[in-house]
């Protein structure tokens, strides 16, 4: 499949050194998008993001649109902006919030006019110092250009933005826990029913919780239209998306694609992308969308990247962050890297997160390190069926939240994918991989 | 599918219109619920048990420990739900039996287990433990987990009562939440993430709560243990009855539990109308101290050589006998003077009561020692049942802090402000509990009738109050009528330092202008309410009647009554010191503790020619009398006791008192049959008996009502006076896993209802109802003897037993006095058998008698002029502390320790520089009474000019505590403050 070449709809100023800055922003079309939002009525600007069909960024893919229409109309007391992006190997936000936070600001107002919001909370992840440090000083900038504040452009609309930072939880990116944490608490995340912060959120208020990236959007949407965002794509997943590649390629970072236009293989293998597999390794396996998805196999390359191709592969897009893992890589020890940090980021409120975590962690280390049993993969497999019964995708859970179903994808993937390389840890009583 | 149709008593659907009915299948069986409620809640009242660890009924569910997954079916199939906190809706189908689920629970249970250290041999929760039985019924046969578990540091104590084992916890919450959200006490949290996450204390500052005790309660596992009952028993060893906790007069229902006549410990009982399942420590623990060494365990007489002996009970009797007869017959009754009773029992009071004003004639009766209500105004306020306090609109609060007065009744309120969208008002002169929770008026002390009447009226800002505060009292007193209509007033003693008629004349005040309000006393000592129904007050007979509405009624039952109205405790005390007190009873009293004047008790006990103390401790009051005579105490008595709201229940008996100890009624029955006079009494139903026949506060209140399960949770009294009659349905059963350790309360049955530990058909609950209200109506009514009527009772009972047709003829025969026969009120029937018709021995009173009409108006209180203040002078506020120096703290090992100290906080201003939160000044505090020598400490919460020091505090000393600093007639107290040399 031939490489697309969209617009850079997020990316367009990066080429730039000082991207970040308010005068580059000014000179490449900077708050362009607002100020027209801010001609149109709130309805048509929410119009315009519900025609461009734009999927929510941050991980489960929810229409933001469809978000937003769940407490339209009417003023909506908070909004509340996602950057706590923490999972392994995830990190297009983290470009964002550092390289174009002026863009992020601009794509918050939007949203907060559309939803006709006064009070707007932006959670970054409290280790992205420098992210953190250039969106308070964009923000303190736009106050000062006027983009954010009282009467803006002299609209009349006014929105003020708090930066909060966030204090080391990878929990805190589920929005219900990431909700509580803003409020002062520990970063548990809420029961359900209710089922959306759009109906009980923020201080116990109606609220919207949308994705960095997904604001990020905006400015190019009601710029441009929502429809020629919607032209860009296939089927649900329209326009182009961040691709944080990881691992073992010659090339890694953050790739702006037109979905479902480019596949895996592409994203891997193309000189002026991923450039191909580190040494000339082959390639063994990858995380197609985080950490959290099941893996796939080098048959799946030529899988189209959109959300629902990927989807009906059994695993998702997600967070939109593909690992590559090459024939060197011991799948039982990828498996217990990725389930260690489970367990070392589970919130501890559910029994079967919180001791199934620590239990799959002990024994996938006590197989590699040559202590296993042939029936540990079985136990292990039954384990993982007792945190997510069925051990499927989409996962059912016994959890409050998804971060206990999201354990057993890459146990289940290495066992499923890789079962005689994990019996042959048992059998040699080593990890064959040294 | 269409199988019986089951119906929910115990719908908690706030937002559920009454009447709505949703229809869910449980297990193929329909069952009808109300909108809302949680399906754990609907199944389990339908019958069908789901596992659970972290829900408990009384707190809101957080879904943490996944135990209770049922399927439930949904658009995409059945997924696994948690019960707990999915609201049932109509339509929803359940399976909580399919393999899917019997999977899940299993692995809960294998992944709970992970790092349980499985140390049950040596758990005190072994035998009673949620996570055992749960294991066993639900749980995996064997472990599949061969690594090293979690290792922590333990135990860990977390207050001066509760320890923590870490490696226990199963991370169920319920402890942090109750801090959180029941006791609101934020002092324990969970600590780290994942299978690292512990339950911890901040640095620095321990989990200090009164409520500590329900955290073990509720812990579902060993984790939380409580230091008095670690490692003491086991929990098939001990036996336990039902019963009341008389450690404060809010009446919280307990079970006692004992091994081998040793107490063991108390849990809390769930009792929707009173504690909700929760206790303070003070009540869980201190009943531990009946078991102190400390004992009095046989008669004490003071001889020549002016020491305390070691007596015959025949000896000790007759020599007061002897004296009481001779103080009569040269200085006539009413030199002779009773203290106390409010320890007592109803029962026990109704005997104490007969034998001082029916037997010697006197009417100087007070079971109050000047820290209370004058009794005509506790008894003539319209009182509010504690379930009014919690609906209420709006909760004034005029007392001293409810939560060291009455500290469940704090909880309750506090859930009413917090979760219930009650407002509340507190006046005061320093803030409490309570009032910090919504808004506090502050205002100097003894001010506190003006700023009523100003808030009443919704009138200007009086002089003194912060014009913000005041604002915020009347913004929230406007959801209330211009009536009073939805308001309740706690009205108490704000300070022992402030007389009484200060609070009278405040609660006069309220109950003049908000005609439409109900009231509700802050008095603390265990059965004071009781004994004040029973008479023990100046000018008050049995029945919430006057002396002199009631003395034709009660001459004729009891032969005699005292002419004039007597003294009450301070009367008497001073009295003592002028020579006019002849003989002083203490009976469960000590004035040198509780008497607000201390230098007034002190002389009051060395002049009085004769003193007789009936206690189970040689009190510092008791150590000073003539004679001292041992009875039991707490849970070594059965009989009833009554309420701050006036609710009856019963107290069981589980432990025999030690020594030669006799019931304080037998005490009374003995010295009446030595002064010549036999009363009646052959036991504690006899009295009861009596009780219900001429009491006309407790009318149709016979023993099978109170036996009855239906009325397990008490009896308002009286019958006719409250909305709330009689209940009609049994009591929600009392959930296992919620407070592990009690379930089998109502399958043992307790021993006054040892008849009923079979579950009732409803019939004859409803004969007793309705026999009940007939009598309140005044008509004869039949209770036909069925199921209900009580078999013999258990091994557990005690030597008094009550039980429906005990008293049978014999009684009657013995002399039974006063059975009005025919008389409006009167039962005819099982409960009254015998009664009826027997003539007595003193003649019935004659058939024109009436019952007296109980006390409804509210006596004159005036409002006390105030001294003039000068610029120098501080005015002193005493407050209760819920653990101070009275004995049962004293000798308890385990509570002494929390003991405030001695201290006397200040506002910043009029402190000396020098002092501050963390240093301390030595001071003296001069009063016209005394001299106190404290530590003083700044605190910006107290008013200028005023000095706030915990009464019955620090006073052990030849000094004494802040009683040196008060007057007994001292309107207000002023003090300065001098420095002390280092």
């Amino acid at each position: 499949m031939a490489i697309t070449e969209p617009p850079k709809i997020v990316t367009s100023r990066l080429a730039h050194d000082d991207s970040h800055t308010l005068e580059r922003f000014l000179a490449t079309g900077g708050y362009e998008g607002l100020r027209k939002a801010l001609a149109m009525t709130p309805a048509e600007v929410a119009a315009e993001v519900d025609a461009a069909s734009l999927l929510g960024r941050g991980g489960a893919g929810f229409p933001a649109g469809r978000k937003w229409s769940m407490v339209r109309p009417g003023p909506l007391p908070y909004l509340v902006v996602n950057g706590d992006e923490s999972e392994p190997a995830t990190f297009k936000d983290h470009l964002l919030v550092e390289r174009d936070p002026h863009q992020l600001i601009e794509g918050v107002v939007i949203a907060a006019y559309a939803l006709q919001v006064a009070q707007v909370f932006v959670y970054i992840r409290g280790e992205l110092a420098l992210g953190l440090e250039r969106v308070q000083g964009a923000l303190n900038e736009a106050y000062e250009h006027g983009a954010v504040g009282r009467d803006i452009f002299g609209s009349g609309f006014s929105v003020d933005i708090v930066v909060h930072p966030g204090a080391g939880a990878y929990i805190c990116g589920e929005e219900t826990a990431l909700i509580e944490s803003l409020e002062g608490k520990r970063g548990f995340p809420r029961i359900k029913p209710p089922y959306f912060p759009a109906a009980i959120g923020l201080y116990g208020e109606p609220t919207v919780v949308n994705n960095v990236e997904t604001m990020s959007n905006l400015p190019w949407i009601v710029a441009h239209g929502g429809a020629a965002f919607a032209a860009l794509g296939e089927g649900r997943s329209t326009g182009t998306r961040l691709f944080a590649l990881a691992g073992h390629v010659r090339n890694p970072g953050v790739y702006e694609l037109e979905m479902v236009k480019t596949t895996f293989r592409d994203l891997i293998y193309a000189p002026v992308l991923g450039g191909g597999i580190l040494h000339g390794h082959e390639l063994k396996a990858f995380v197609p969308g985080g950490v959290s998805a099941p893996w796939l196999g080098p048959e799946h390359l030529d899988v189209p990247l959109g959300q629902d191709e990927v989807a009906a592969c059994g695993t998702m897009l997600g967070s939109g962050s593909i690992v590559v893992m090459d024939h060197t890589t011991c799948a039982l020890r990828a498996a217990w890297r990725i389930t260690r940090f489970f367990w070392r980021e589970s919130c501890g409120q559910c029994t079967p997160c919180r001791e199934g975590s620590g239990w799959l962690e002990k024994i996938l280390w006590r197989i590699e390190s040559g202590a296993g049993r042939e029936e540990d993969l079985d136990l292990l497999m039954d384990a993982c069926d007792n945190i997510a019964p069925g051990v499927s995708w989409p996962p059912q859970q016994t959890t409050i939240c998804v971060l206990g179903p999201s354990i057993p994808s890459s146990i289940a993937s290495g066992i499923r994918m890789f079962r005689d390389e994990l019996l042959l840890h048992v059998k040699e009583g080593a990890c064959p991989h040294g | 599918m269409a199988d019986p149709v089951v119906t929910s008593h115990h719908a908690r659907a706030p937002e559920a219109a009454p009447g709505d009915v949703v229809r869910v299948t449980i297990d193929g069986r329909v069952v009808e619920a109300s909108p809302g409620q949680f399906l754990i809640a609907v199944a389990e009242q339908a019958g069908t048990f789901i596992p659970r660890f972290c829900y408990h009924p009384r707190m809101k569910p957080v879904g943490m420990c996944r135990m209770c997954l049922v399927e439930v079916a949904g658009p995409r199939g059945a997924t696994l739900q948690p019960a707990c906190y999915l609201p049932v809706t109509d339509g929803m189908e359940v399976v909580t039996t399919s393999d899917k689920v019997r999977k899940a629970q299993d692995g809960v249970l294998e992944f709970l287990l992970v790092n349980h250290p499985l140390d049950c041999p040596v758990c005190d929760k072994g035998g009673e433990c949620p996570l055992q039985d749960q294991v066993l019924s639900y749980g995996p046969g064997e472990s599949r987990f061969v690594e090293e578990k979690r290792h922590w540091a333990k135990p860990t104590p977390i207050s001066d009562l509760v320890l923590l084992d870490r490696e226990r916890c199963i991370q169920c919450g319920r402890c942090v939440r109750f801090a959180a959200e029941v006791s609101g006490e934020a002092e324990i949290d969970f600590a780290g993430r994942g299978d690292q996450v512990e339950v911890a204390i901040f640095e620095k500052q321990p989990f200090s709560s009164y409520f500590s005790g329900n955290t073990v309660q509720i812990c579902p596992v060993g984790a939380l243990t409580a230091t008095p009952y670690r490692f003491t028993a086991r929990p098939w060893d001990v036996e336990q009855v039902e019963s009341t906790c008389t450690t404060c007069a809010l009446g919280c229902r307990v079970a006692v539990q004992s091994s081998a006549n040793r107490f063991t410990r108390m849990l809390g009982v769930d009792s929707d109308p009173v504690n909700q399942s929760w206790l303070c420590d003070k009540g869980r623990f201190a009943s531990a101290s009946a078991s102190s060494p400390d004992r009095l365990t046989e008669p004490l007489v003071r001889e020549d050589s002016g020491e305390l002996r070691p007596a015959t009970w025949e000896h000790a009797l007759s020599t007061v006998a002897r004296r009481l007869a001779a103080a009569r017959d040269e200085h006539g009754a009413a030199s002779i003077g009773l203290i106390g009773g409010a320890r007592l029992t109803n029962e026990d009071a109704y005997a104490w009561c007969r034998l001082a004003k029916g037997v010697l004639g006197t009417d100087s009766v007070d079971c109050q020692l000047g820290d209370g209500l004058p009794a005509e105004l506790v008894l003539g306020l319209p009182r509010a049942t504690l379930d009014d306090a919690r609906t209420a609109k709006v909760v004034v609060v005029v007392s001293g802090d409810v939560r060291d007065e009455l500290p469940v009744l704090f909880l309750r309120l506090r859930q009413a402000v917090v979760d219930g969208g009650t407002r509340l008002v507190e006046l005061g002169s320093v803030p409490g509990s309570l009032g910090t929770l919504d808004v506090a008026v502050g205002h100097r002390a003894g001010d506190a009738p003006a700023v009523a009447r100003a808030l009443a009226a919704r009138g200007a800002c009086p002089a003194g109050v912060d014009p913000v505060q005041w604002g915020e009292a009347l913004s929230a007193l406007s959801v209330a009528g211009e009536d009073g209509a939805g308001v309740v007033v706690l009205v108490g003693r704000p300070s022992l330092a402030e007389h009484s008629s200060v609070a009278a004349a405040t609660a006069r005040v309220l109950a003049g202008a908000w005609p439409a309000a109900r009231f509700l006393p802050v008095l603390r000592r265990g059965n004071v309410f009781g004994a004040l129904d029973m008479g023990l007050a100046p000018g008050l007979l049995p029945g919430r009647v006057t002396l002199d509405a009631g003395r034709d009624w009660f001459s004729a039952a009891w032969g005699q009554v005292p002419a004039r109205s007597g003294l009450d405790c301070a009367g008497m005390l001073g009295a003592a010191t002028d020579g006019t007190l002849a003989a002083l009873v203490l009976v469960g009293a000590d004035p040198l503790g509780d008497f607000p004047d201390r230098g007034l008790a002190d002389q009051a006990l060395e002049q009085a020619p004769f003193v007789v103390a009936v206690d189970g401790f040689l009190s510092p009051s008791a150590a000073r009398a003539d004679v001292v005579l041992p009875v039991p105490l707490a849970h070594e008595r059965s009989g009833t006791t009554t309420n701050v709201e006036g609710r009856v229940t019963r107290v069981a008996q589980k432990l025999v008192a030690p020594g030669q100890s006799w019931p304080d009624w037998v005490v009374a029955v003995e010295l009446a049959a030595r002064l010549g006079c036999d009363l009646p009494y052959s036991s504690v139903s006899d009295l009861w008996d009596e009780i219900e026949q001429l009491s006309s506060a407790h009318r149709g209140l016979t023993r099978s009502v109170l036996d009855s399960l239906a009325q397990r949770d008490g009896v308002l009294v009286p019958l006719a006076g409250t909305p709330v009659v009689l209940s009609r349905r049994p009591p929600a059963p009392i959930d296992p896993i919620a407070t592990p350790g009690i379930e089998s309360v109502e399958r043992q049955g307790a021993p006054l209802r040892a008849g009923l530990a079979e579950p009732l058909g409803g019939s004859d609950d409803e004969a007793v109802v309705a026999a009940a209200a007939a009598a309140v109506r005044g008509e004869r009514a039949e209770v036909t003897a069925g199921r209900g009527e009580p078999a013999e009772a258990g091994p557990q009972v005690g030597p008094e037993p009550l039980r429906a047709g005990a008293g049978g003829p014999e009684t009657a025969a013995a002399g039974a006095p006063a059975a009005p026969a025919g008389s409006p009120g009167a039962l005819e029937g099982q409960a009254a058998e015998g009664q009826a018709a027997a003539p007595s021995a003193e003649g019935s009173p004659p058939e024109r008698h009436q019952r007296p009409a109980m006390l409804r108006a509210l006596p004159e209180a005036p409002v006390p002029a105030l001294p003039p203040t000068d610029g120098y002078g501080l005015r002193l506020v005493a407050r209760r502390t819920l653990y101070d120096d009275g004995v049962a703290v004293d000798v308890n090992e385990h509570l002494a320790s929390l003991v405030p100290p001695l201290q006397a906080r200040f506002h910043p201003a009029d402190l000396a520089p020098s002092a501050g939160p963390e240093r301390s000044l030595r001071i003296r505090l001069r009063s016209r009474r005394g001299v106190v020598t404290v530590d003083a400490l700044a605190d910006p919460s107290v008013a200028r000019g005023t000095v706030v020091v915990p009464f019955n505090v620090g006073g052990d000393g030849a000094e004494g505590g802040a009683a040196r600093l008060i007057g007994a007639d001292d309107v207000v107290v002023d003090v300065r403050m001098e420095t002390v040399a280092p």
